[in-house]
């Protein structure tokens, strides 16, 4: 599986995009190839502070729950408001049209997340 | 599917197909000094003649209403048995519904899912709700769950009750708020300090009617209130009048649970989920079995929205197409259960009662809807044929002036109920409750409950009961 080298991963299988000081944040293919059908996912209130390392909501198919981690600390910008009645969008453009939220940032950068290259490797080490 | 046990020879062949040699194998990781060596402090063997004798010996100890022993009892306060049907236990006592254990297997179970989906239809349709779940274990229990579930989706947990919630509802509630710590929307992650208990219940009285004081409600609801938590028939037999509880509790952000453990009553009182109520629960146990001395019950839970359904707990079934397109049904919402969602499940409670839902379900088959109310206006017939009779006896009134169903509450004179029981019981009638037990201020009142199988000449014998012998 190839993932996309202009986003930086985290080791909890979220991916992260920077531009204009607000990042983008969603799961990566193979966490969605590891859950199977997306059925709901549960987002923050838009205005609410993110937290590195920190739950920010939970993103569930038929037989698992699993926590989403945001990448950076910041105020959350925006969610995505067309998973409530088509969470299958992140199954079909993980990278796309299934981003999760966008997270305001002071300053801060990527720099300390995975690259593609060192997230390949993680997700080869798993299987 | 009937539950049939293992033989010694279908747990060998298990044995040796996972690589064990014992069942102990098994239980390995529970250290040795934890494990219990040498035999249980029972009694040796009975023969079965021996134990139906015993059995016998115990059941002797029941005194319930029979025209052959001419025992009479007029006791509900939160029980109330109705007449059962027959084809009730035939069909519910079949060994693949008695027998079976959890069936919920889509493969091996359609047939106790279908009646599980038509239950949780009907509750619905009783309750006035969108959807219901599989049933919990009791309309107590069930009250307990619709208060967290009230924390969970308000993010609050102020809690408001009607004193006039049955004693021993409040009481369980209570013990289900202990130790749950103060923040129902915490990510177990970080775990509350040490075993903090939630705000106890608070409590808004009745007035003069014996319904809610609407007032006392206003004053008591504030922004921190997650749940605001009434009873209809309440324990005093009052009808209430849920749509302005429904109105105060929202205006404020507050979500209404309503409670019922009469739920024949809702056969003529507005459903309610047509007041506005947003969690509504029950017992069922009366028109499901006999008592059976206060348990098991079958607790039912219905609920409306889309966020309600993700925060309920409790199992749910669902309608499905199999993969060639045929109808089937399955459990479904499991990511809110415990077996997935851990300690972030919406509760620990993993079953039904199923069978006595089953027998719910049966019975109230059996009525249809038309017969369903004509059971109700014969038990409300019969109520106040009971209030007149009894209330036109010196010195006894109706001690409060609502509107009741089936149960009423009398104002006994000389202020003690007690003497009334014991009175009663001489001439082999319980005429009702006795309520000082449960508050010190309700010692005048004794609360009777009629039901269907009050003959005209049985009520004339309670009234008979009320006054001394000779």
């Amino acid at each position: 599986m190839e993932f996309p080298k202009d986003l930086r991963y985290t080791k909890d299988h979220e991916w992260a995009r920077l531009r204009d000081g607000v990042v983008t944040v969603g799961v990566t293919a193979f966490a969605v190839e590891q859950l199977g059908d997306i059925t709901l996912v549960d987002l923050p209130e838009v205005d609410s502070q993110a937290q590195a390392g920190e739950a920010f909501g939970t993103i569930e198919s038929v037989k698992s729950v699993s926590d989403l981690f945001a990448p950076v600390d910041g105020k959350v910008t925006a969610v995505n408001d067309q998973l409530e009645d088509r969470p299958e969008l992140v199954n079909e453009s993980p990278y796309g049209d299934g981003w999760l939220v966008t997270i305001e940032v002071d300053g801060s950068d990527l720099e300390s997340l995975l690259d593609a290259a060192a997230y390949t490797e993680l997700v080869a080490q798993e299987q | 599917m009937r539950y049939i046990p293992h033989t010694k020879d279908d747990i060998e062949r298990m044995l040796r197909v996972i690589g064990a040699s014992t069942v102990d194998d098994l239980f390995a990781s529970i250290p040795e000094e934890l494990r219990f060596e040498g035999s249980l402090d029972l009694p040796s063997p009975i023969s079965e003649l021996e134990l139906l004798a015993h059995l016998h010996e115990l059941g002797a100890s029941n005194q319930p209403q029979s025209h052959a022993s001419g025992t009479l009892v007029f006791a509900g306060a939160g029980c109330h048995p109705h007449a059962i049907p027959s084809a009730v236990s035939t069909l519910a006592g079949r060994s693949e519904f008695c027998t079976a254990y959890t069936p919920y297997q889509p493969e091996l179970s359609q047939g106790t899912l279908l009646s599980i989906f038509e239950f949780q239809t009907m509750v619905c349709e009783l309750l006035g709700m969108e959807v219901a779940n599989a049933s919990m274990y009791d309309g107590a229990s069930a009250t307990a769950e619709a208060i967290l579930m009230a924390q969970r989706l308000t993010g609050r947990s102020r809690v408001v009750a009607a004193a006039s919630l049955h004693p021993e509802y409040a009481q369980t509630c209570t013990t289900y708020l202990s130790g749950l710590g103060g923040d129902p929307t915490a990510s177990p992650r970080s775990a509350p300090q040490g075993r903090e208990d939630r705000d106890p219940l608070v409590q808004v009285g009745w007035d003069s009617s014996g319904a809610l004081d609407t007032q006392g409600l206003g004053r008591a609801i504030d922004d921190r209130t997650a749940a605001v938590v009434v009873q209809s028939p309440n324990f005093l037999g009052i009808i209430e009048d849920l749509d302005p509880v429904c109105r105060a509790a929202h205006a404020a952000g507050a979500l209404v649970v309503s409670a019922c453990t009469e739920p024949l009553a809702l056969a003529l009182a507005r459903a309610p989920g047509d007041a506005g109520v947003d969690i509504a629960v029950g017992e069922g146990i009366g028109l499901a079995g006999p008592p059976n001395l206060g348990g098991p019950g079958v607790g039912l839970f219905a609920a409306r929205g889309k966020k309600a359904v993700r925060a309920m707990p409790g199992r749910i079934v669902g309608q499905t197409l199999d993969a060639e397109g045929r109808q089937g049904f399955v459990l479904t919402l499991s990511t809110r259960e415990q077996h997935i969602r851990r300690e972030k499940a919406t509760s620990n409670i993993c079953t039904n009662h199923g069978l006595i839902a089953l027998r719910f379900t049966i019975h109230l088959a059996l009525l249809g809807q038309s017969g369903f109310r004509r059971l109700a206006q014969l038990n409300l017939s019969k109520a106040a044929f009971a209030a007149e009779l009894l209330c036109g006896m010196d010195g006894f009134e109706p001690a409060f002036s609502g509107p009741f169903f089936n149960e009423l509450a009398i104002r006994v004179p000389d202020g003690d109920a007690d003497a009334v029981v014991a009175r009663a019981a001489v001439r082999g009638v319980v005429p009702g409750v006795a309520l000082g037990r449960f508050h010190p201020g309700l010692k005048d009142i004794l609360l009777v409950s009629i039901n269907e199988t009050h003959r005209r000449e049985d009520i004339q014998r309670l009234a008979k009961s009320f006054k001394s012998m000779g």
